[in-house]
């Protein structure tokens, strides 16, 4: 039994899946829906920074292009930690192209001259 | 340029909801506008919050912070408006001279026809709740360690402890923990969190960091640095209960305790302050008790979505276009607003029977609800009733009284009020 609380609307209900992936405690089907992706391939969009050499700014915020698998977190942190990005950078420009081969960019998500 | 100078509108703040109302203002005809923004880079708070979430309401797409600052930023550019950068409001006076300071212009005194303060909030610190203990260093707000983080670069710790559950520190526990820190725990003062349901979810689950609710900080221990902390479960009188401690290591303690609109400007000058919000009373034009003298977003009264800052920065564009462009003609009779039971504030403090349509209450339960119903009431009688699935104090509601009829009370006193009826 894996208790979930849904994060679709504010409303958060408590939804409860059990072994056999019955859930309960969802109050709209979208609830359900979330439960199942939760259960079967949680996914996270990811923001950090990276080191910029330029004029003013130190650190370039940064976000994943998509969402990446859930347990894949940590290791795509390590690769934005060894990123460096140069001055001038717009948002959306890619950093890391493909990261890890996940099929998904690390992009800017700041203009900095 | 050090003397004086004349702009229909200025603008004290460039941060989400300064911007929105510049733009406002212009595309609603005034086009001497000046935005006066202290730091060095327009957009405010927005730019060390790299997380996203940001935008679902405004552009039907989820952004990070600063990507959210550009797209105002960018119409604030497109349409000329004129921002200064570095520029440090020391006064505003009642007959709206606006007074700032810059290295690059000196002391300006500024005429301004009217003025917006979209000065946004400030994070209550450890003075504001009298944590028990020595003073060492490692205690810092949540915000601040942010922008240490997101926008200089540093870590402020390894090991760290988090009091309050406001999103603030939520979005730390987790940006500290995905840079390499250990998250010890987030304690909660209150049975509930304060924070929305998904920085609970993706913050603290995602990364197993325990959530204590109805717990505090006992004590500080540590001389130079801080060493420990010691949380403390309380009862409903909130007194500590003996016997609970639990004593963690930690080289670090954020503060996530709270924000407060920040006008001290206002202040100084005698605007009427709410009690509850600590903004400025406003009327339905978000007016304060001097006329010409607007408010909107953080200053106002905290929110929990960007994107309703940027809405009421552009009511507040919107509504000092009309003053300067002949008046606002609030001069039907007026109805006060008042929150019972249930409700922490309701603004705006007062409308007009003749802007009724025009009026939105924005308000925050005391405490969760599930399944009860709004009662707007005037003068006792009932006249907007709604079912609420839910009600949590970390989300602040809105109600449009578009369409209410209020014609048969004209000519009494009138007072509005909002009221959490359980059924």
């Amino acid at each position: 039994m894996k208790e979930l609380i849904c994060i679709v609307c504010p409303r958060g209900c408590h939804i409860s899946v059990d072994e056999n992936m019955n859930i309960s405690g969802n109050t709209c089907p979208r609830g359900k829906e979330y439960a199942i992706n939760e259960m079967t391939h949680p996914t996270r969009m990811i923001t950090s920074t990276v080191v910029i050499d330029g004029m003013e700014l130190k650190r370039l915020p940064v976000m994943t292009s998509a969402p990446i698998p859930k347990d894949r977190i940590f290791d795509v942190m390590e690769e934005i930690n060894k990123a460096r990005a140069k001055a001038p950078v717009k948002i959306k420009d890619v950093i890391i192209k493909d990261v890890l081969g996940l099929g998904v960019d690390i992009v800017a998500t700041r203009n900095i001259s | 340029m050090n003397g004086t100078v004349k702009y229909d509108l200025v603008i004290v703040g460039g941060g989400s909801a300064g911007l929105a109302a510049a733009v406002a203002a212009y595309d609603s005809g005034i086009r001497s506008i000046l935005v006066l923004e202290k730091d060095k880079y327009l957009g405010g708070i927005l730019l060390q919050c790299i997380h996203n979430g940001f935008g679902l309401h405004e552009f039907k797409e989820e952004m990070a912070g600063p990507e959210y600052a550009q797209r105002f930023i960018d119409q604030v550019k497109e349409r000329g408006i004129e921002c200064k950068t570095n520029a440090m409001v020391l006064d505003i006076t009642p007959d709206r001279k606006v007074h700032y300071s810059s290295l690059e212009d000196g002391y300006v005194v500024v005429e301004a026809g009217a003025v917006i303060c979209s000065t946004g909030c400030s994070e209550r610190t450890r003075g504001a709740i009298n944590i028990p203990g020595t003073r060492p260093s490692g205690i810092l707000t949540a915000g601040l360690a942010q922008r240490y983080l997101n926008i200089e670069g540093y870590m402020v710790g390894k090991r760290v402890f988090i009091l309050g559950s406001g999103d603030i520190g939520l979005i730390m526990a987790r940006r500290m923990t995905l840079e390499g820190a250990k998250v010890l725990g987030v304690a909660e003062l209150m049975p509930y969190s304060n924070g929305l349901n998904r920085n609970i979810v993706q913050c603290l689950h995602d990364y197993n960091i325990p959530l204590y609710l109805h717990h505090t900080v006992k004590e500080i221990i540590g001389k130079d640095h801080i060493e420990k902390v010691v949380i403390c479960p309380v009862d409903d009188n909130l007194k500590f209960i003996e016997g609970q401690d639990m004593t963690f290591e930690v080289d670090t303690l954020l503060l996530s305790v709270g924000l407060l609109p920040n006008n001290p400007l206002l202040e100084k000058i005698g605007v009427r302050m709410h009690p509850k919000t600590k903004g400025p009373v406003v009327n339905e034009d978000l007016e304060t008790s001097i006329p010409g003298i607007f408010a909107c977003g953080n200053s106002l009264h905290v929110h929990d979505l960007v994107d309703f800052v940027s809405a009421e920065g552009r009511l507040a564009g919107k509504n000092a276009a009309r003053f300067l462009n002949g008046g606002l003609g609030d001069d039907t009779a007026v109805i006060d607003i008042a929150p019972l039971n249930g409700i922490g504030y309701v603004l705006p403090s007062l409308t007009h029977l003749d802007s009724i349509d025009d009026t939105v209450l924005k308000f925050r339960v005391k405490q969760p609800y599930n399944n009860v119903y709004i009662n707007i009431k005037v003068n006792g009688q009932s006249v907007k009733r709604l079912k609420k699935p839910y009600l949590l104090p970390a989300e602040m509601e809105n109600i449009p009284l578009k369409g209410l009829e209020l014609q048969a009370f004209a000519g009494d006193k009138m007072e509005m009020t909002v009221e959490v009826e359980e059924s």
